[in-house]
C-alpha cells in the first residue's frame, strides 16, 4: 500500500527474507558457503529497461519505492544476498557463524571487494553502516531490523561481530535488504545521492532526470563482471507507452504491474513471463474501532466474500486465493478458514451473534490508481457484502490521502496490497504484536500471537517454526484480524534478444547482472 | 505601468495560491518518501525527517525563505533528481516551449484555413464539415488520441522515435523533431478546434461590415478581398485565442508529455506533486505564470503592430 504497487514492492524488496536454508545457516556453527551466482565472464551487450518513474533516491538507506530500490540493488552490495529462490547466501560476507546461544553472530568479509571509488571495503565500513543505520538521525528505513542488535565490533579487517540482545533467526535474512546496504566510512545521504559508491555489480555512468539513468558494468565486482556492458532504465511514464518502446524496439525490458497492460503486450515481438509474488491483496480491518471490534462482525465479513469473485472481477483472473502467510516455505492454507467459501447463513448468524442483524456500515478507504486493481477490488466488496447487510462505505483517495490515513490508522476497514517477505516474523511480527512498530495499523493484537511469534523468532527448527506459524495463521484467520483475499503477479516483459534473466518472488531485478541481450 | 503593476499581481497571487493549495494537500515529502513504511518511523526519526526537509519551520518562514531564493535565483532544490530547480528548469523549459510552438503552427495551419472554409458558405455542407472536425477536435480526448496514435504505429509500423529517449535539437534536431511530431499533431489538433470556431465567427463578422461590401463593388479581386481585407480585419480574435492556447501549452500538455516521455515543464511540475518536493512545484508554477504573463505582453504588442486603431489609442 504505500499506496502504490511499486512502493509495495519495494517494501517487498527491502525487507529480509528467511528460509530453511538461511535459518539452518544461522543455527548451526559456521556457516560458511560459497555464492550461487557463477562468474559472468567478460560484459558484452546492453540492454534498455523501460521504467514508469524516476527513483526518488539513489540512497539505499532510504530507499522504499519500487524503481529505486531496483537501481540501487545493482549499484550496491550487502552482508548477505537472496539466490533465485530467495534463500540466504553470502554477499559480502563469505561466511558467519553462531554462537551456541544464539545471541552471536560473526561475520568473515570477503576480500578483494571495493566500492566504486576504487576503495577497499573492509570491517570499518561494515561497522560504520549498521551504526549509521541503526542511528535514528539517520531515519534509515530498516533500523528496526536491528533491534536485537546490541554492539557491533570489527574484530579486525575482514570480520565483524554482531552482539545480540536475544537470538534473532531473521537477521541473516534481513540483512540481505538493500536498506541494509554497505557504505564507506563517511558516506552521508548528500554524497551518495551525488555519487553512489557502493560495491555492487554496476556504477553509475550517467543520470539525465525525468530522462534515464545508465549504469556500466563493473568489472571487478566480486563475483565476477557482469554480462552486460550498459543497462539504461529508461523513464517512460506510462506501461502502455513502455509497450509500444518495446515493439518498435527501442527498449527491451520492462516489469510490467498492470494485468490488463501485461495480456495486451504478448506479441511475436515481446514475450511475458508472470512471477506469483508475495504480496497480498487484502481487506484490512481495524479491530480496534467501531463495530469492527466484535470479532463476529468482522467473521461475518470474512464469510461474506467469495475471493475468487474478486480475483474474476478485478484482477482478470490473474491471481491465487491466499491466507495470511504467503511464503512458500510457510504457506497458510486459505481452506482452514472458518468460512472457506462464501457463506451468507453463517456471516448472517455471526451479524446475529453481535447484535447487528439489521446490518453493519464500515468506512472503508481506498487508494486510487497506485495499483491497478484497487478501485475494482472494492466494488466488488462492496458489492458481495451488501449481499449480507454489510455497507462498505467507499471513501476513494488519492494514493497520498490514502497512505497519510494509513499510517494514522484513521480507517475501519482498508483495501490493501502489502508486500510479502518468505520469512513470516518478519512480514507479520511488526504487524501482530503487541510492541511491532505497524501495530497499530494493524488494529489487532493478543496475548496468543505475542506469545507465538517470540517463540517463532528464537526457534531456529524449521519444522518447529512451521508449526508455530500454522498457528499464527490460525489464530489470525479465527479472529479475522483482517480479510486476506489473493496473490498476484508480477509481468517481465522481454524482447526476443533478452536471455537470462531471473524473475524473483520479491520482484527484485538483482539478477539483471546475469542477463544478456 | 498599470499592465506592469498587474502582471506582478498576478504572479505573486499565484506564487500565494501554489504555496498554499500544495500545504492544503494531504501528505508531504516524508509520506511521499517513505509510503506505507512511515508507519514504522520514529517520533525520533520522524523529527530528524521534518528538520531535513525543511517542515519543521512555521509555514510563513517556509513561505518567505521560498521566494527570497526565487528573487535572488535560486528556484530552490530537488533532491530526488539531485538538481537545483533552475537546473531542471533550463532543461525542461525549452522542451515545452519547442513543443508549444510547434503545436500552435500546427494549429493555426488547421484552424484558420478551415474557419474560412466554414465561413465561406454558411450553414451550407461546407460549413458542416468543418464544424464536424472542429468538434471532433475538442471531443476527442488528448490522451486518447495520443495512446491509441502512439499504439498504432509502434505496433504496425515500428515507428516510435520517443521510444528512443529524448534527444535535443541541438544533440541530434532529426530525431529530436520526430519526436516533436506526434505530440505537436494531438495537440495541434486539439487546439486547432477553438481557433478553427473563432476564425470562423471573427471572419463572418468582418465580412457583414460596409467597408468589405465596398471593397467587393469596387471590384476587388475575391481572393484578395478574403484574405487581406477580411482575414486581415479578423485577426484580433484570432491571435487572441492563439496566445491563449499557447499560454495553455505551457503547462497544460502534461498528459502528452507524459505519454510520449517528453520531459517537459508540465511532467516536471507532476513529478514534483507526486514526490511532494514543494520547491520544485511553487518555482515550476512560477516560472510558467511568468511565461503566460510574458506571451499576454506579447499578444497586446502583437494587437499594435496589427490593429492601426490599437496605436493610434
Amino acid at each position: 500500500m504505500k499506496s502504490s504497487s511499486r512502493h509495495l514492492r519495494s517494501v517487498i524488496s527491502t525487507v529480509g527474507l528467511t528460509t530453511t536454508i538461511a535459518l539452518t545457516l544461522t543455527a548451526c556453527g559456521p556457516s560458511s558457503t560459497s555464492s550461487t551466482t557463477p562468474n559472468a565472464g567478460t560484459s558484452t551487450g546492453s540492454l534498455v529497461v523501460g521504467i514508469t518513474t524516476d527513483p526518488d533516491t539513489l540512497f539505499p538507506w532510504k530507499a522504499t519505492q519500487f524503481q529505486a530500490v531496483n537501481i540501487a540493488q545493482n549499484l550496491y552490495g550487502t552482508l548477505t544476498e537472496f539466490d533465485r529462490d530467495l534463500n540466504v547466501v553470502p554477499g559480502l560476507a563469505q561466511s558467519w557463524d553462531t554462537s551456541a546461544d544464539g545471541k552471536t553472530i560473526t561475520f568473515h568479509l570477503r576480500t578483494g571487494a571495493t566500492f566504486a571509488s576504487g576503495a577497499p571495503f573492509d570491517s570499518a565500513a561494515v561497522k560504520y553502516s549498521l551504526d549509521t543505520i541503526n542511528d535514528q538521525a539517520t531515519a534509515a528505513v530498516a533500523r528496526s531490523s536491528l533491534a536485537s542488535v546490541t554492539a557491533i565490533t570489527a574484530t579486525d579487517a575482514h570480520t565483524v561481530t554482531l552482539t545480540l540482545s536475544a537470538p534473532d533467526a531473521a537477521l541473516p535474512a534481513n540483512l540481505a535488504s538493500i536498506n541494509m546496504a554497505i557504505l564507506p566510512p563517511g558516506a552521508t545521504e548528500q554524497s551518495i545521492s551525488t555519487k553512489p559508491d557502493g560495491t555492487g555489480a554496476f556504477t553509475l555512468s550517467d543520470r539525465k532526470p525525468s530522462q534515464s539513468i545508465t549504469l556500466a558494468a563493473n568489472p571487478t565486482h566480486w563475483s565476477g563482471a557482469p554480462k552486460l556492458t550498459r543497462v539504461e532504465y529508461r523513464i517512460i511514464p506510462d506501461e502502455s507507452s513502455i509497450v509500444s518502446a518495446m515493439q518498435s524496439g527501442n527498449v527491451q525490458f520492462a516489469v510490467l504491474n498492470d494485468p490488463l497492460v501485461a495480456k495486451t503486450a504478448r506479441s511475436d515481438k515481446i514475450s511475458v513471463s508472470k512471477t506469483p509474488q508475495l504480496s497480498y491483496h487484502a481487506l484490512q480491518l481495524n479491530a480496534s474501532r467501531g463495530v469492527l471490534s466484535d470479532v463476529n462482525v468482522r467473521l461475518a465479513i470474512q464469510c461474506a466474500i467469495d475471493r475468487q469473485q474478486v480475483i474474476d472481477t478485478a484482477a482478470l483472473s490473474e491471481g491465487t486465493v491466499t491466507g495470511p502467510i504467503t511464503s512458500p516455505a510457510y504457506l497458510s492454507d486459505p481452506k482452514a478458514r472458518p468460512c472457506p467459501t462464501r457463506d451468507l447463513t453463517k456471516a448472517a448468524d455471526y451479524l446475529a451473534k453481535a447484535g447487528k442483524s439489521a446490518g453493519v456500515t464500515v468506512n472503508t478507504i481506498v487508494s486510487q490508481g497506485e495499483y491497478a486493481t484497487s478501485v475494482n477490488e472494492a466494488q466488488n466488496l462492496k458489492a458481495q457484502l451488501a449481499d449480507a447487510k454489510i455497507t462498505l462505505n467507499l471513501e476513494v483517495l488519492d494514493s497520498d490521502a490514502y497512505v497519510k490515513s494509513w499510517v494514522a490508522a484513521d480507517f475501519d476497514a482498508a483495501v490493501a496490497l502489502n508486500g510479502g517477505r518468505p520469512d513470516p516474523d518478519g512480514m507479520y511480527g511488526r504487524y501482530f504484536t503487541s510492541t511491532g512498530n505497524l501495530n497499530k495499523v494493524a488494529g489487532y493484537s493478543s496475548p496468543a500471537l505475542d506469545a507465538l511469534f517470540a517463540q517463532g523468532k528464537s526457534t531456529t527448527d524449521p519444522a518447529v517454526r512451521k508449526d508455530i506459524y500454522t498457528k499464527v495463521s490460525a489464530e489470525l484467520e479465527n479472529n479475522a484480524a483482517w480479510i486476506w483475499m489473493f496473490t498476484s503477479y508480477s509481468y517481465t516483459a522481454t524482447t526476443s534478444g533478452v536471455r537470462g534473466f531471473i524473475p524473483m518472488a520479491n520482484g527484485s531485478l538483482q539478477y539483471l547482472w546475469l542477463t544478456t541481450n | 505601468m498599470r499592465r506592469t503593476l498587474t502582471s506582478l499581481g498576478t504572479v505573486c497571487g499565484v506564487a500565494v495560491f501554489v504555496f498554499v493549495m500544495l500545504r492544503a494537500l494531504p501528505g508531504n515529502q516524508i509520506i511521499a518518501g517513505f509510503g506505507t513504511e512511515a508507519a514504522a518511523l520514529t517520533p525520533a526519526q520522524r523529527t530528524a525527517l521534518e528538520a531535513y526537509y525543511g517542515l519543521d519551520k512555521p509555514l510563513i518562514v517556509q513561505f518567505f525563505t521560498w521566494i527570497g531564493g526565487v528573487v535572488t535565483g535560486n528556484l530552490g532544490y530537488s533532491a530526488s533528481a539531485n538538481h537545483s530547480v533552475l537546473e531542471l528548469t533550463a532543461h525542461s523549459l525549452p522542451v515545452t516551449l519547442e513543443l508549444a510552438l510547434i503545436s500552435i503552427v500546427i494549429a493555426f495551419l488547421i484552424g484558420v484555413p478551415l474557419g474560412m472554409f466554414s465561413a465561406s458558405k454558411p450553414d451550407s455542407i461546407r460549413d458542416a464539415t468543418g464544424q464536424v472536425i472542429g468538434l471532433a477536435g475538442l471531443s476527442i480526448p488528448s490522451f486518447l488520441l495520443a495512446t491509441a496514435l502512439l499504439s498504432w504505429l509502434s505496433s504496425s509500423l515500428g515507428f516510435n522515435p520517443n521510444g528512443a529517449g529524448y534527444a535535443t535539437l541541438t544533440e541530434n534536431p532529426e530525431l529530436n523533431l520526430k519526436q516533436m511530431l506526434l505530440p505537436a499533431l494531438v495537440l495541434g489538433f486539439g487546439i486547432a478546434a477553438p481557433i478553427m470556431r473563432t476564425t470562423r465567427t471573427a471572419v463572418l463578422d468582418v465580412r457583414s461590415l460596409d467597408f468589405v461590401r465596398t471593397a467587393r463593388a469596387k471590384g476587388v479581386p475575391p481572393r484578395r478581398l478574403q484574405f487581406v481585407h477580411v482575414l486581415g480585419n479578423a485577426l484580433l480574435p484570432i491571435i487572441t485565442m492563439t496566445g491563449l492556447q499557447f499560454g495553455y501549452l505551457l503547462g497544460g500538455a502534461v498528459v502528452v508529455e507524459q505519454i510520449f516521455s517528453l520531459p517537459g515543464i508540465g511532467r516536471q511540475v507532476l513529478i514534483g506533486i507526486q514526490h511532494k518536493e514543494y520547491a520544485v512545484v511553487q518555482s515550476t508554477v512560477l516560472v510558467i505564470a511568468v511565461l503566460f504573463v510574458i506571451v499576454n505582453l506579447v499578444t497586446d504588442l502583437l494587437y499594435r503592430m496589427i490593429d492601426p486603431r490599437v496605436r493610434a489609442e
